[in-house]
């Protein structure tokens, strides 16, 4: 029986493992929603009734779209090594766990977009259509805008599945809250971390979660009673 | 100023528009009414450039734009400000807000944007609920924001699709003044397509029925009132006979149409007067297609003279409909 890890320790663990996986998250996020919901808007855009219906277009797309989605991530983290290497100079370390993340969020983004815009009732974007508008215009001021507060609650719902995907980086030596619960806490039998982990998990995706419900509710300019 | 020539539509083969064919002139209101599934939004939505029909044309001052691709397209939209069925105001964004987004689309500058979306909350008179998002306003002043939308860019023609089918009757008529303000204050050309005769009754001065994908009666409403066999005389004119009469006790009993006020005021009394007859009236009512006292009468006469004075009576310009007691036909 060894003596457990002190408090400060367990301490400072968990302020590096965090700072890697809000890092890694992070910019994965970021790249996910500025490649993935252009995917869905154009998802959107082709489907049957949208603005630029084109069946033979949606069916690919959304034929890729799902292939990427349903692939688990550890089969993409060491599938794509190599591309990792091109673009990060590297295949090991957080920054080299960026890629398989975003690569595997753009498509999950694509569709929750895809889903937020097909809310956007048929009536208000015919009005719009009937104003001359032209299509980017209609993305922009109709889709995207009328959808914003579903649109946050998604990026805030990708977030919180990256944090998840993000526990398999230690297999690339991303580091992070995942592996530091797994290699640290599980393998080594050390309950304090372990525990310890998991708590602050649960604390750091209620936050997250709730940040981004906040934000998604003051974005929302429906049942505003402030005239 | 648009006319619609023979225009068909048919959706998986049920056929939603057969070969209709309308005009309306320049800065007039036409409504077009029928039933449920007669074809009317069909209608609404080739005009508004939403649907392109099978065949036909629409013409808005003398150009087709049925066939319309690109930026003619959007700019033959920019020419035809619509209010569509249903809610279709942005709710993330300002009665303003949605009030300047045609003029978004047509580029219009940011300062003159904001002069004219001043204009038009006037019009509709919703001046102080310029800052209020949909949600924290009333259909009625829902649909007026949705007319003021419509009406921003210029248009010269104004579609309104059911534009009071959600509102109870005091708001419908705030909504339809304000449709009556934009052809009389801006010379628009409006087209509404309702269910609800009350519309024609207020507003129109033509009237289109549609049934089943067809026009069968089309004209000017004052004119159509005159005609007893017409739909619209039947719709809009007050009943006649809700309570039975007992035909015995009068030499005469006939219809009588009468349209304006000086007919409504003083023809009757003239005509007793004239031709020394007792004259009652004995069903019907009064009822205003737009600003004009209409009324419909069933008369019972007694006297000597009574197909004389119901003759002056058509004659002086009421129309006799109908003569239940005594010779046919006495007057047209
Ligand atoms: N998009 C559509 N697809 C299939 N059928 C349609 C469509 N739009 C209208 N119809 C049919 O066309 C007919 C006329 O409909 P509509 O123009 O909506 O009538 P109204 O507005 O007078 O009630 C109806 O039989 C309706 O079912
Ligand atoms: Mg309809």
């Amino acid at each position: 029986m060894r003596s457990a890890t002190p408090w400060s320790d367990v301490i400072s663990y968990l302020v590096e493992a965090t700072g890697e996986t809000l890092y890694m998250v992070g910019v994965s996020t970021v790249i996910a929603t500025l490649l993935g919901v252009p995917v869905g808007v154009w998802l959107q855009l082709t489907a049957k009734g949208g603005l630029r219906p084109n069946a033979a277009v949606h069916r690919i797309l959304s034929f890729v779209t799902d292939l990427g989605r349903s692939m688990p991530f550890i089969v993409l983290l060491v599938a794509l090594t190599s591309v990792t290497r091109l673009i990060v100079g590297g295949s090991i370390g957080s920054t080299a766990v960026i890629v398989p993340l975003a690569v595997g969020a753009i498509p999950f983004v694509g569709r929750l977009v895809q889903n937020v815009l097909s809310e956007v009732h048929v009536t208000v974007v015919e009005a719009a259509i009937t104003t001359g508008a032209s299509t980017l215009k209609i993305v922009r001021s109709v889709l995207v805008r009328e959808s914003m507060p579903a649109l946050i609650n998604a990026i805030g719902v990708t977030v919180i599945a990256l944090i998840g995907y993000s526990a398999m980086a230690g297999v690339i030596g991303g580091g992070g809250l995942g592996d530091l619960a797994i290699r640290e806490g599980y393998q080594r039998f050390n309950d304090r971390i372990l525990w310890s982990t998991v708590a602050w998990l649960a604390v750091l995706t209620t936050v997250i979660q709730f940040g981004f419900t906040r934000a998604a509710r003051a974005s929302d300019r429906r049942r505003h009673a402030s005239v | 100023m648009i006319t619609v020539e023979n225009l068909t539509k048919t959706f998986q083969g049920v056929s939603a528009l057969n070969g209709v064919t309308l005009d309306v002139e320049a800065g007039t209101v036409l409504g077009v009414v029928g039933p449920s599934g007669a074809g009317k939004s069909t209608l609404a939505r080739c005009v508004a450039l939403l649907e392109r029909p099978d065949s036909g044309a629409i013409r808005v001052d003398g150009t087709d734009i049925t066939s319309l691709d690109g930026s003619a397209l959007r700019a033959a939209r920019r020419q035809i400000g619509v209010v569509p069925q249903g809610d279709s105001l942005l709710r993330q964004r300002t009665a303003a807000g949605n009030i300047a987004l045609p003029l978004e689309s047509a580029g219009v500058p940011g300062p003159q944007r904001r002069t004219r979306v001043g204009e038009l909350l006037d019009l509709v008179g919703l001046t102080d609920k310029a800052a209020a998002y949909p949600d924290q306003l009333s259909g009625g002043q829902r649909q007026r924001i949705a007319v003021a939308r419509a009406l921003a860019a210029n248009p010269s023609v104004l579609l309104a699709d059911e534009p009071t089918s959600a509102l109870d009757p005091e708001t419908t008529g705030s909504v339809l003044t304000v449709l009556d303000r934009a052809r009389a204050e801006l010379g628009v050309t409006v087209l509404v397509v309702t269910h609800d005769m009350g519309v024609v009754r207020k507003i129109c001065d033509d009237v289109a029925v549609l049934e089943q994908g067809k026009v069968v009666e089309h004209g000017k409403v004052l004119d159509l009132v005159n005609n007893p066999i017409s739909r619209t005389s039947s719709a809009l004119l007050p009943a006649v006979d809700l309570n039975p009469i007992n035909e015995s006790a009068y030499d005469r009993v006939a219809d009588v149409v009468l349209v304006g006020f000086a007919a409504v005021g003083a023809l009757l009394p003239e005509a007793a007067h004239r031709f020394g007859v007792e004259l009652n009236i004995v069903g019907g009512g009064l009822t205003r297609l737009g600003e004009t006292p209409v009324a419909r009468f069933r008369l019972g006469l007694n006297g000597e003279r009574s197909d004389s004075a119901l003759e002056w009576i058509g004659e002086a310009g009421g129309a006799v409909q109908r003569s239940l007691k005594g010779p046919q036909g006495v007057a047209a």
